[in-house]
């Protein structure tokens, strides 16, 4: 599913500059559940924005599904981040102008949907995540857990190959944390493959592979035996 | 490629985002509306002005010009300078024929006189016409009418008299037509009755008589007090006027290069001054109009400039989840052309109301300054396209900056 090799990334920082990836070697396979492990300013969120093709590594290779991800113009990478990616933030990053729906639409809207058709499917996926009795609702009349699972809906919306999330629960409390974790462990059950960047060894014990980076090196690659996080809803 | 346009989404984006910053777009559409209702107000008077020019103008032949004679400047052919020269019917007619380009040449007399009815008295200005006068100056008759051919060839003691005239000699409602007016001595029987125009060509006359009986009556002969040459509207008055005081000075014997044997007043020439001012003013207008226009398009842009700022997470979201940055671009673009569109149309209909209230305050009557201040649709058309390309190039400058922005920085943004 996604091969990287050898990845460097460096950022200037005044006339040094700062090497955050130093050879990165990643193998992810269809179907896993990755969690990116490391404290701040280990690497962590640097690899998952080159894999999200938001950012562009200095050297080595990213082939994701085949497709070598290298020299994109902006345009192509739109493309790319359409049909090949779904993102899930830490802050939820919904259009707080725009409902739940609407939210949830947005990904197909930029494929060229058409409206009736992009509405059914965002309401699909907003039921897949509870939320269908929501739908008109804005995101400051939603909560927290509620606002992510829509931000979920609106990643899964455009059928992504890969779902990438970036500390998606570090903006809620235990609770509603492991109910997202619930359902993301759902999502990997029905077989999507989802990498996520987390600091939290819980959430990452919720994950079936975890990835340790410091200081730009992988320190640890391991698969662990994932705990189910229903358990604790 | 422009399917977008019809996209609910398209417009839901634009007004989604004029919502959020109500007062901020409203304040800088204030600059766009400005200048259009500038544009418009000052454009449209700027036509009623010369409407009401051309309303003052257009009684008169206005490609025109008078000449008469006055003294010799240079002694000629045996004559000494300073000889008293005076035109005559020859000299007319001998302009008609031989100078390039006449419509008319129309010779008139003119002097003071003595009327008196019954015991009502008054000196006035009377002079000698032909019925052609009415045609170069249009009179504008109350009663009766002017003097006609059968007049002239007649040699009747007729007269067409002035409203002032006929409010000194006649008592109130009393009918002027067909009553009897004494000059000096000579009956005149009234047949009509004139209103003085604004504008006024040549000296102002109080009474009207036919040519002949005027030259009889004062013994004039073949002299003319002075004459009014017209061309025909493809030829220049100057050059006619040159040509026509060259023959003169050639039937007056005077010296080709004496510039003081006649005096002169050209209409044609006077004329263009006005129409000169009025094109002038209009291009003022547009100036003035278009300045004021850029003037409140910068201000859309600038604040498109902050509005996409403060949007810049947002356009990062957008773009991680597969916004072109053409899709970005177009979007701003379009929120940059509609709004200004839609300060200028506000700006169209208040410039109108404008217009409708110059035309209630100045715009009524015979006389208004301001005569059906209006601007043609072509104008207004002309204004949207303006306001089109403006608002599109302004909007580049925003859309530009929207992308310039990496995705991954716009998304760090707080």
């Amino acid at each position: 599913m996604l091969k990287i090799n050898q990845l460097h990334k460096s950022y200037p920082i005044g006339d040094s500059s700062l090497h955050v990836l130093k050879g990165i070697d990643l193998k992810v396979e269809a179907g896993e559940m990755v969690a990116i492990m490391g404290s701040s300013g280990s690497g962590k969120s640097t690899l998952l924005n080159i894999i999200g093709m938001l950012d562009e590594a200095d050297s080595g290779d990213y082939i994701l599904d085949g497709l070598p991800i290298k020299d994109l113009t902006e345009k192509k990478a739109a493309v790319y981040r359409n049909k090949f990616l779904g993102f899930i933030f830490q802050s939820f990053n919904l259009i707080n102008y725009k409902n739940a729906l609407e939210n949830v639409a947005l990904p197909l809207y930029y494929q060229g949907m058409k409206r009736k058709e992009r509405q059914e499917k965002a309401l699909f996926h907003l039921e897949k995540v509870g939320l269908a009795d929501w739908a008109q609702h804005l995101p400051k009349e939603l909560s927290g857990g509620q606002n992510q699972r829509v931000a979920i809906a609106r990643a899964l919306a455009a059928n992504p190959k890969l779902l990438l999330a970036d500390e998606p629960t570090g903006a809620l409390d235990t609770t509603t944390s492991y109910e997202i974790m619930a359902f993301i462990q759902q999502l990997n059950d029905e077989g999507k493959t989802i990498l996520m960047v987390t600091h939290e060894e819980d959430i990452a014990n919720m994950c079936k592979r975890i990835v340790r980076l410091r200081d730009g090196v992988i320190m640890e690659d391991k698969k662990v035996e994932q705990v189910r996080a229903e358990q604790y809803v | 490629m422009f399917k977008f346009l019809f996209d609910r989404d398209t417009w839901q984006e634009v007004f989604d985002s004029f919502g959020k910053n109500k007062l901020r777009s409203i304040l800088t559409m204030v600059g766009v509306w400005w200048g259009i209702l500038l544009l418009i107000g000052l454009l449209g008077s700027a036509r009623g002005l010369e409407n009401s020019f051309n309303r003052l103008f257009g009684d008169f032949a206005t490609n025109s010009v008078f000449v008469w004679g006055e003294s010799t400047g240079k002694p000629f052919k045996g004559f000494q300078e300073g000889r008293r020269v005076r035109l005559s019917l020859t000299d007319a007619k001998k302009i008609e024929e031989n100078v390039e380009g006449i419509e008319f040449v129309l010779p008139r007399s003119q002097q003071s006189v003595a009327v008196t009815r019954n015991f009502l008295s008054g000196t006035f200005q009377m002079a000698g016409d032909y019925p052609l006068l009415d045609e170069l100056q249009k009179k504008k008759l109350i009663h009766g009418r002017f003097i006609n051919q059968n007049d002239i060839d007649d040699n009747k003691k007729v007269a067409v008299i002035s409203e002032d005239t006929y409010k000194q000699l006649f008592e109130k409602d009393e009918k002027a037509v067909d009553q009897y007016i004494e000059v000096n001595n000579i009956n005149f029987k009234v047949v009509g009755v004139f209103e003085v125009s604004n504008v006024n060509m040549g000296p102002s006359t109080d009474i009207h008589v036919p040519f002949t009986t005027f030259q009889r009556i004062y013994n004039k002969g073949d002299r003319i007090g002075w004459m009014m040459i017209t061309g025909k509207p493809e030829f220049n008055i100057k050059q006619i006027e040159k040509d026509a005081k060259l023959l003169l000075k050639n039937l007056n014997d005077i010296h080709p290069k004496d510039t003081r044997a006649f005096g002169s007043f050209n209409l044609g020439k006077e004329f263009a001054k006005v129409t000169g001012f009025l094109i002038g003013m209009q291009f003022l207008t547009w100036f003035v109009g278009i300045a004021t226009l850029i003037a409140g398009v910068f201000a859309i842009g600038n604040i498109l400039l902050i509005t996409v700022k403060e949007r810049t997470k947002e356009i990062g979201v957008r773009r991680a989840l597969g916004a072109t940055p053409f899709e970005i671009k177009r979007q701003i673009v379009v929120e940059a052309v509609f709004l200004t569109l839609v300060a200028g149309v506000i700006g169209i209909i208040s410039g109108g109301w404008i217009l409708i209230g110059l035309d209630a305050a100045f715009g009524q009557g015979e006389d208004a300054a301001i005569v059906n201040a209006s601007v043609s649709i072509a104008v207004v058309f002309i204004a949207l396209v303006i306001l089109v390309i403006l608002g599109t190039l302004i909007g580049l400058i925003p859309a530009f900056k929207a992308t310039s922005v990496k995705p991954i920085e716009a998304l760090r943004e707080e």
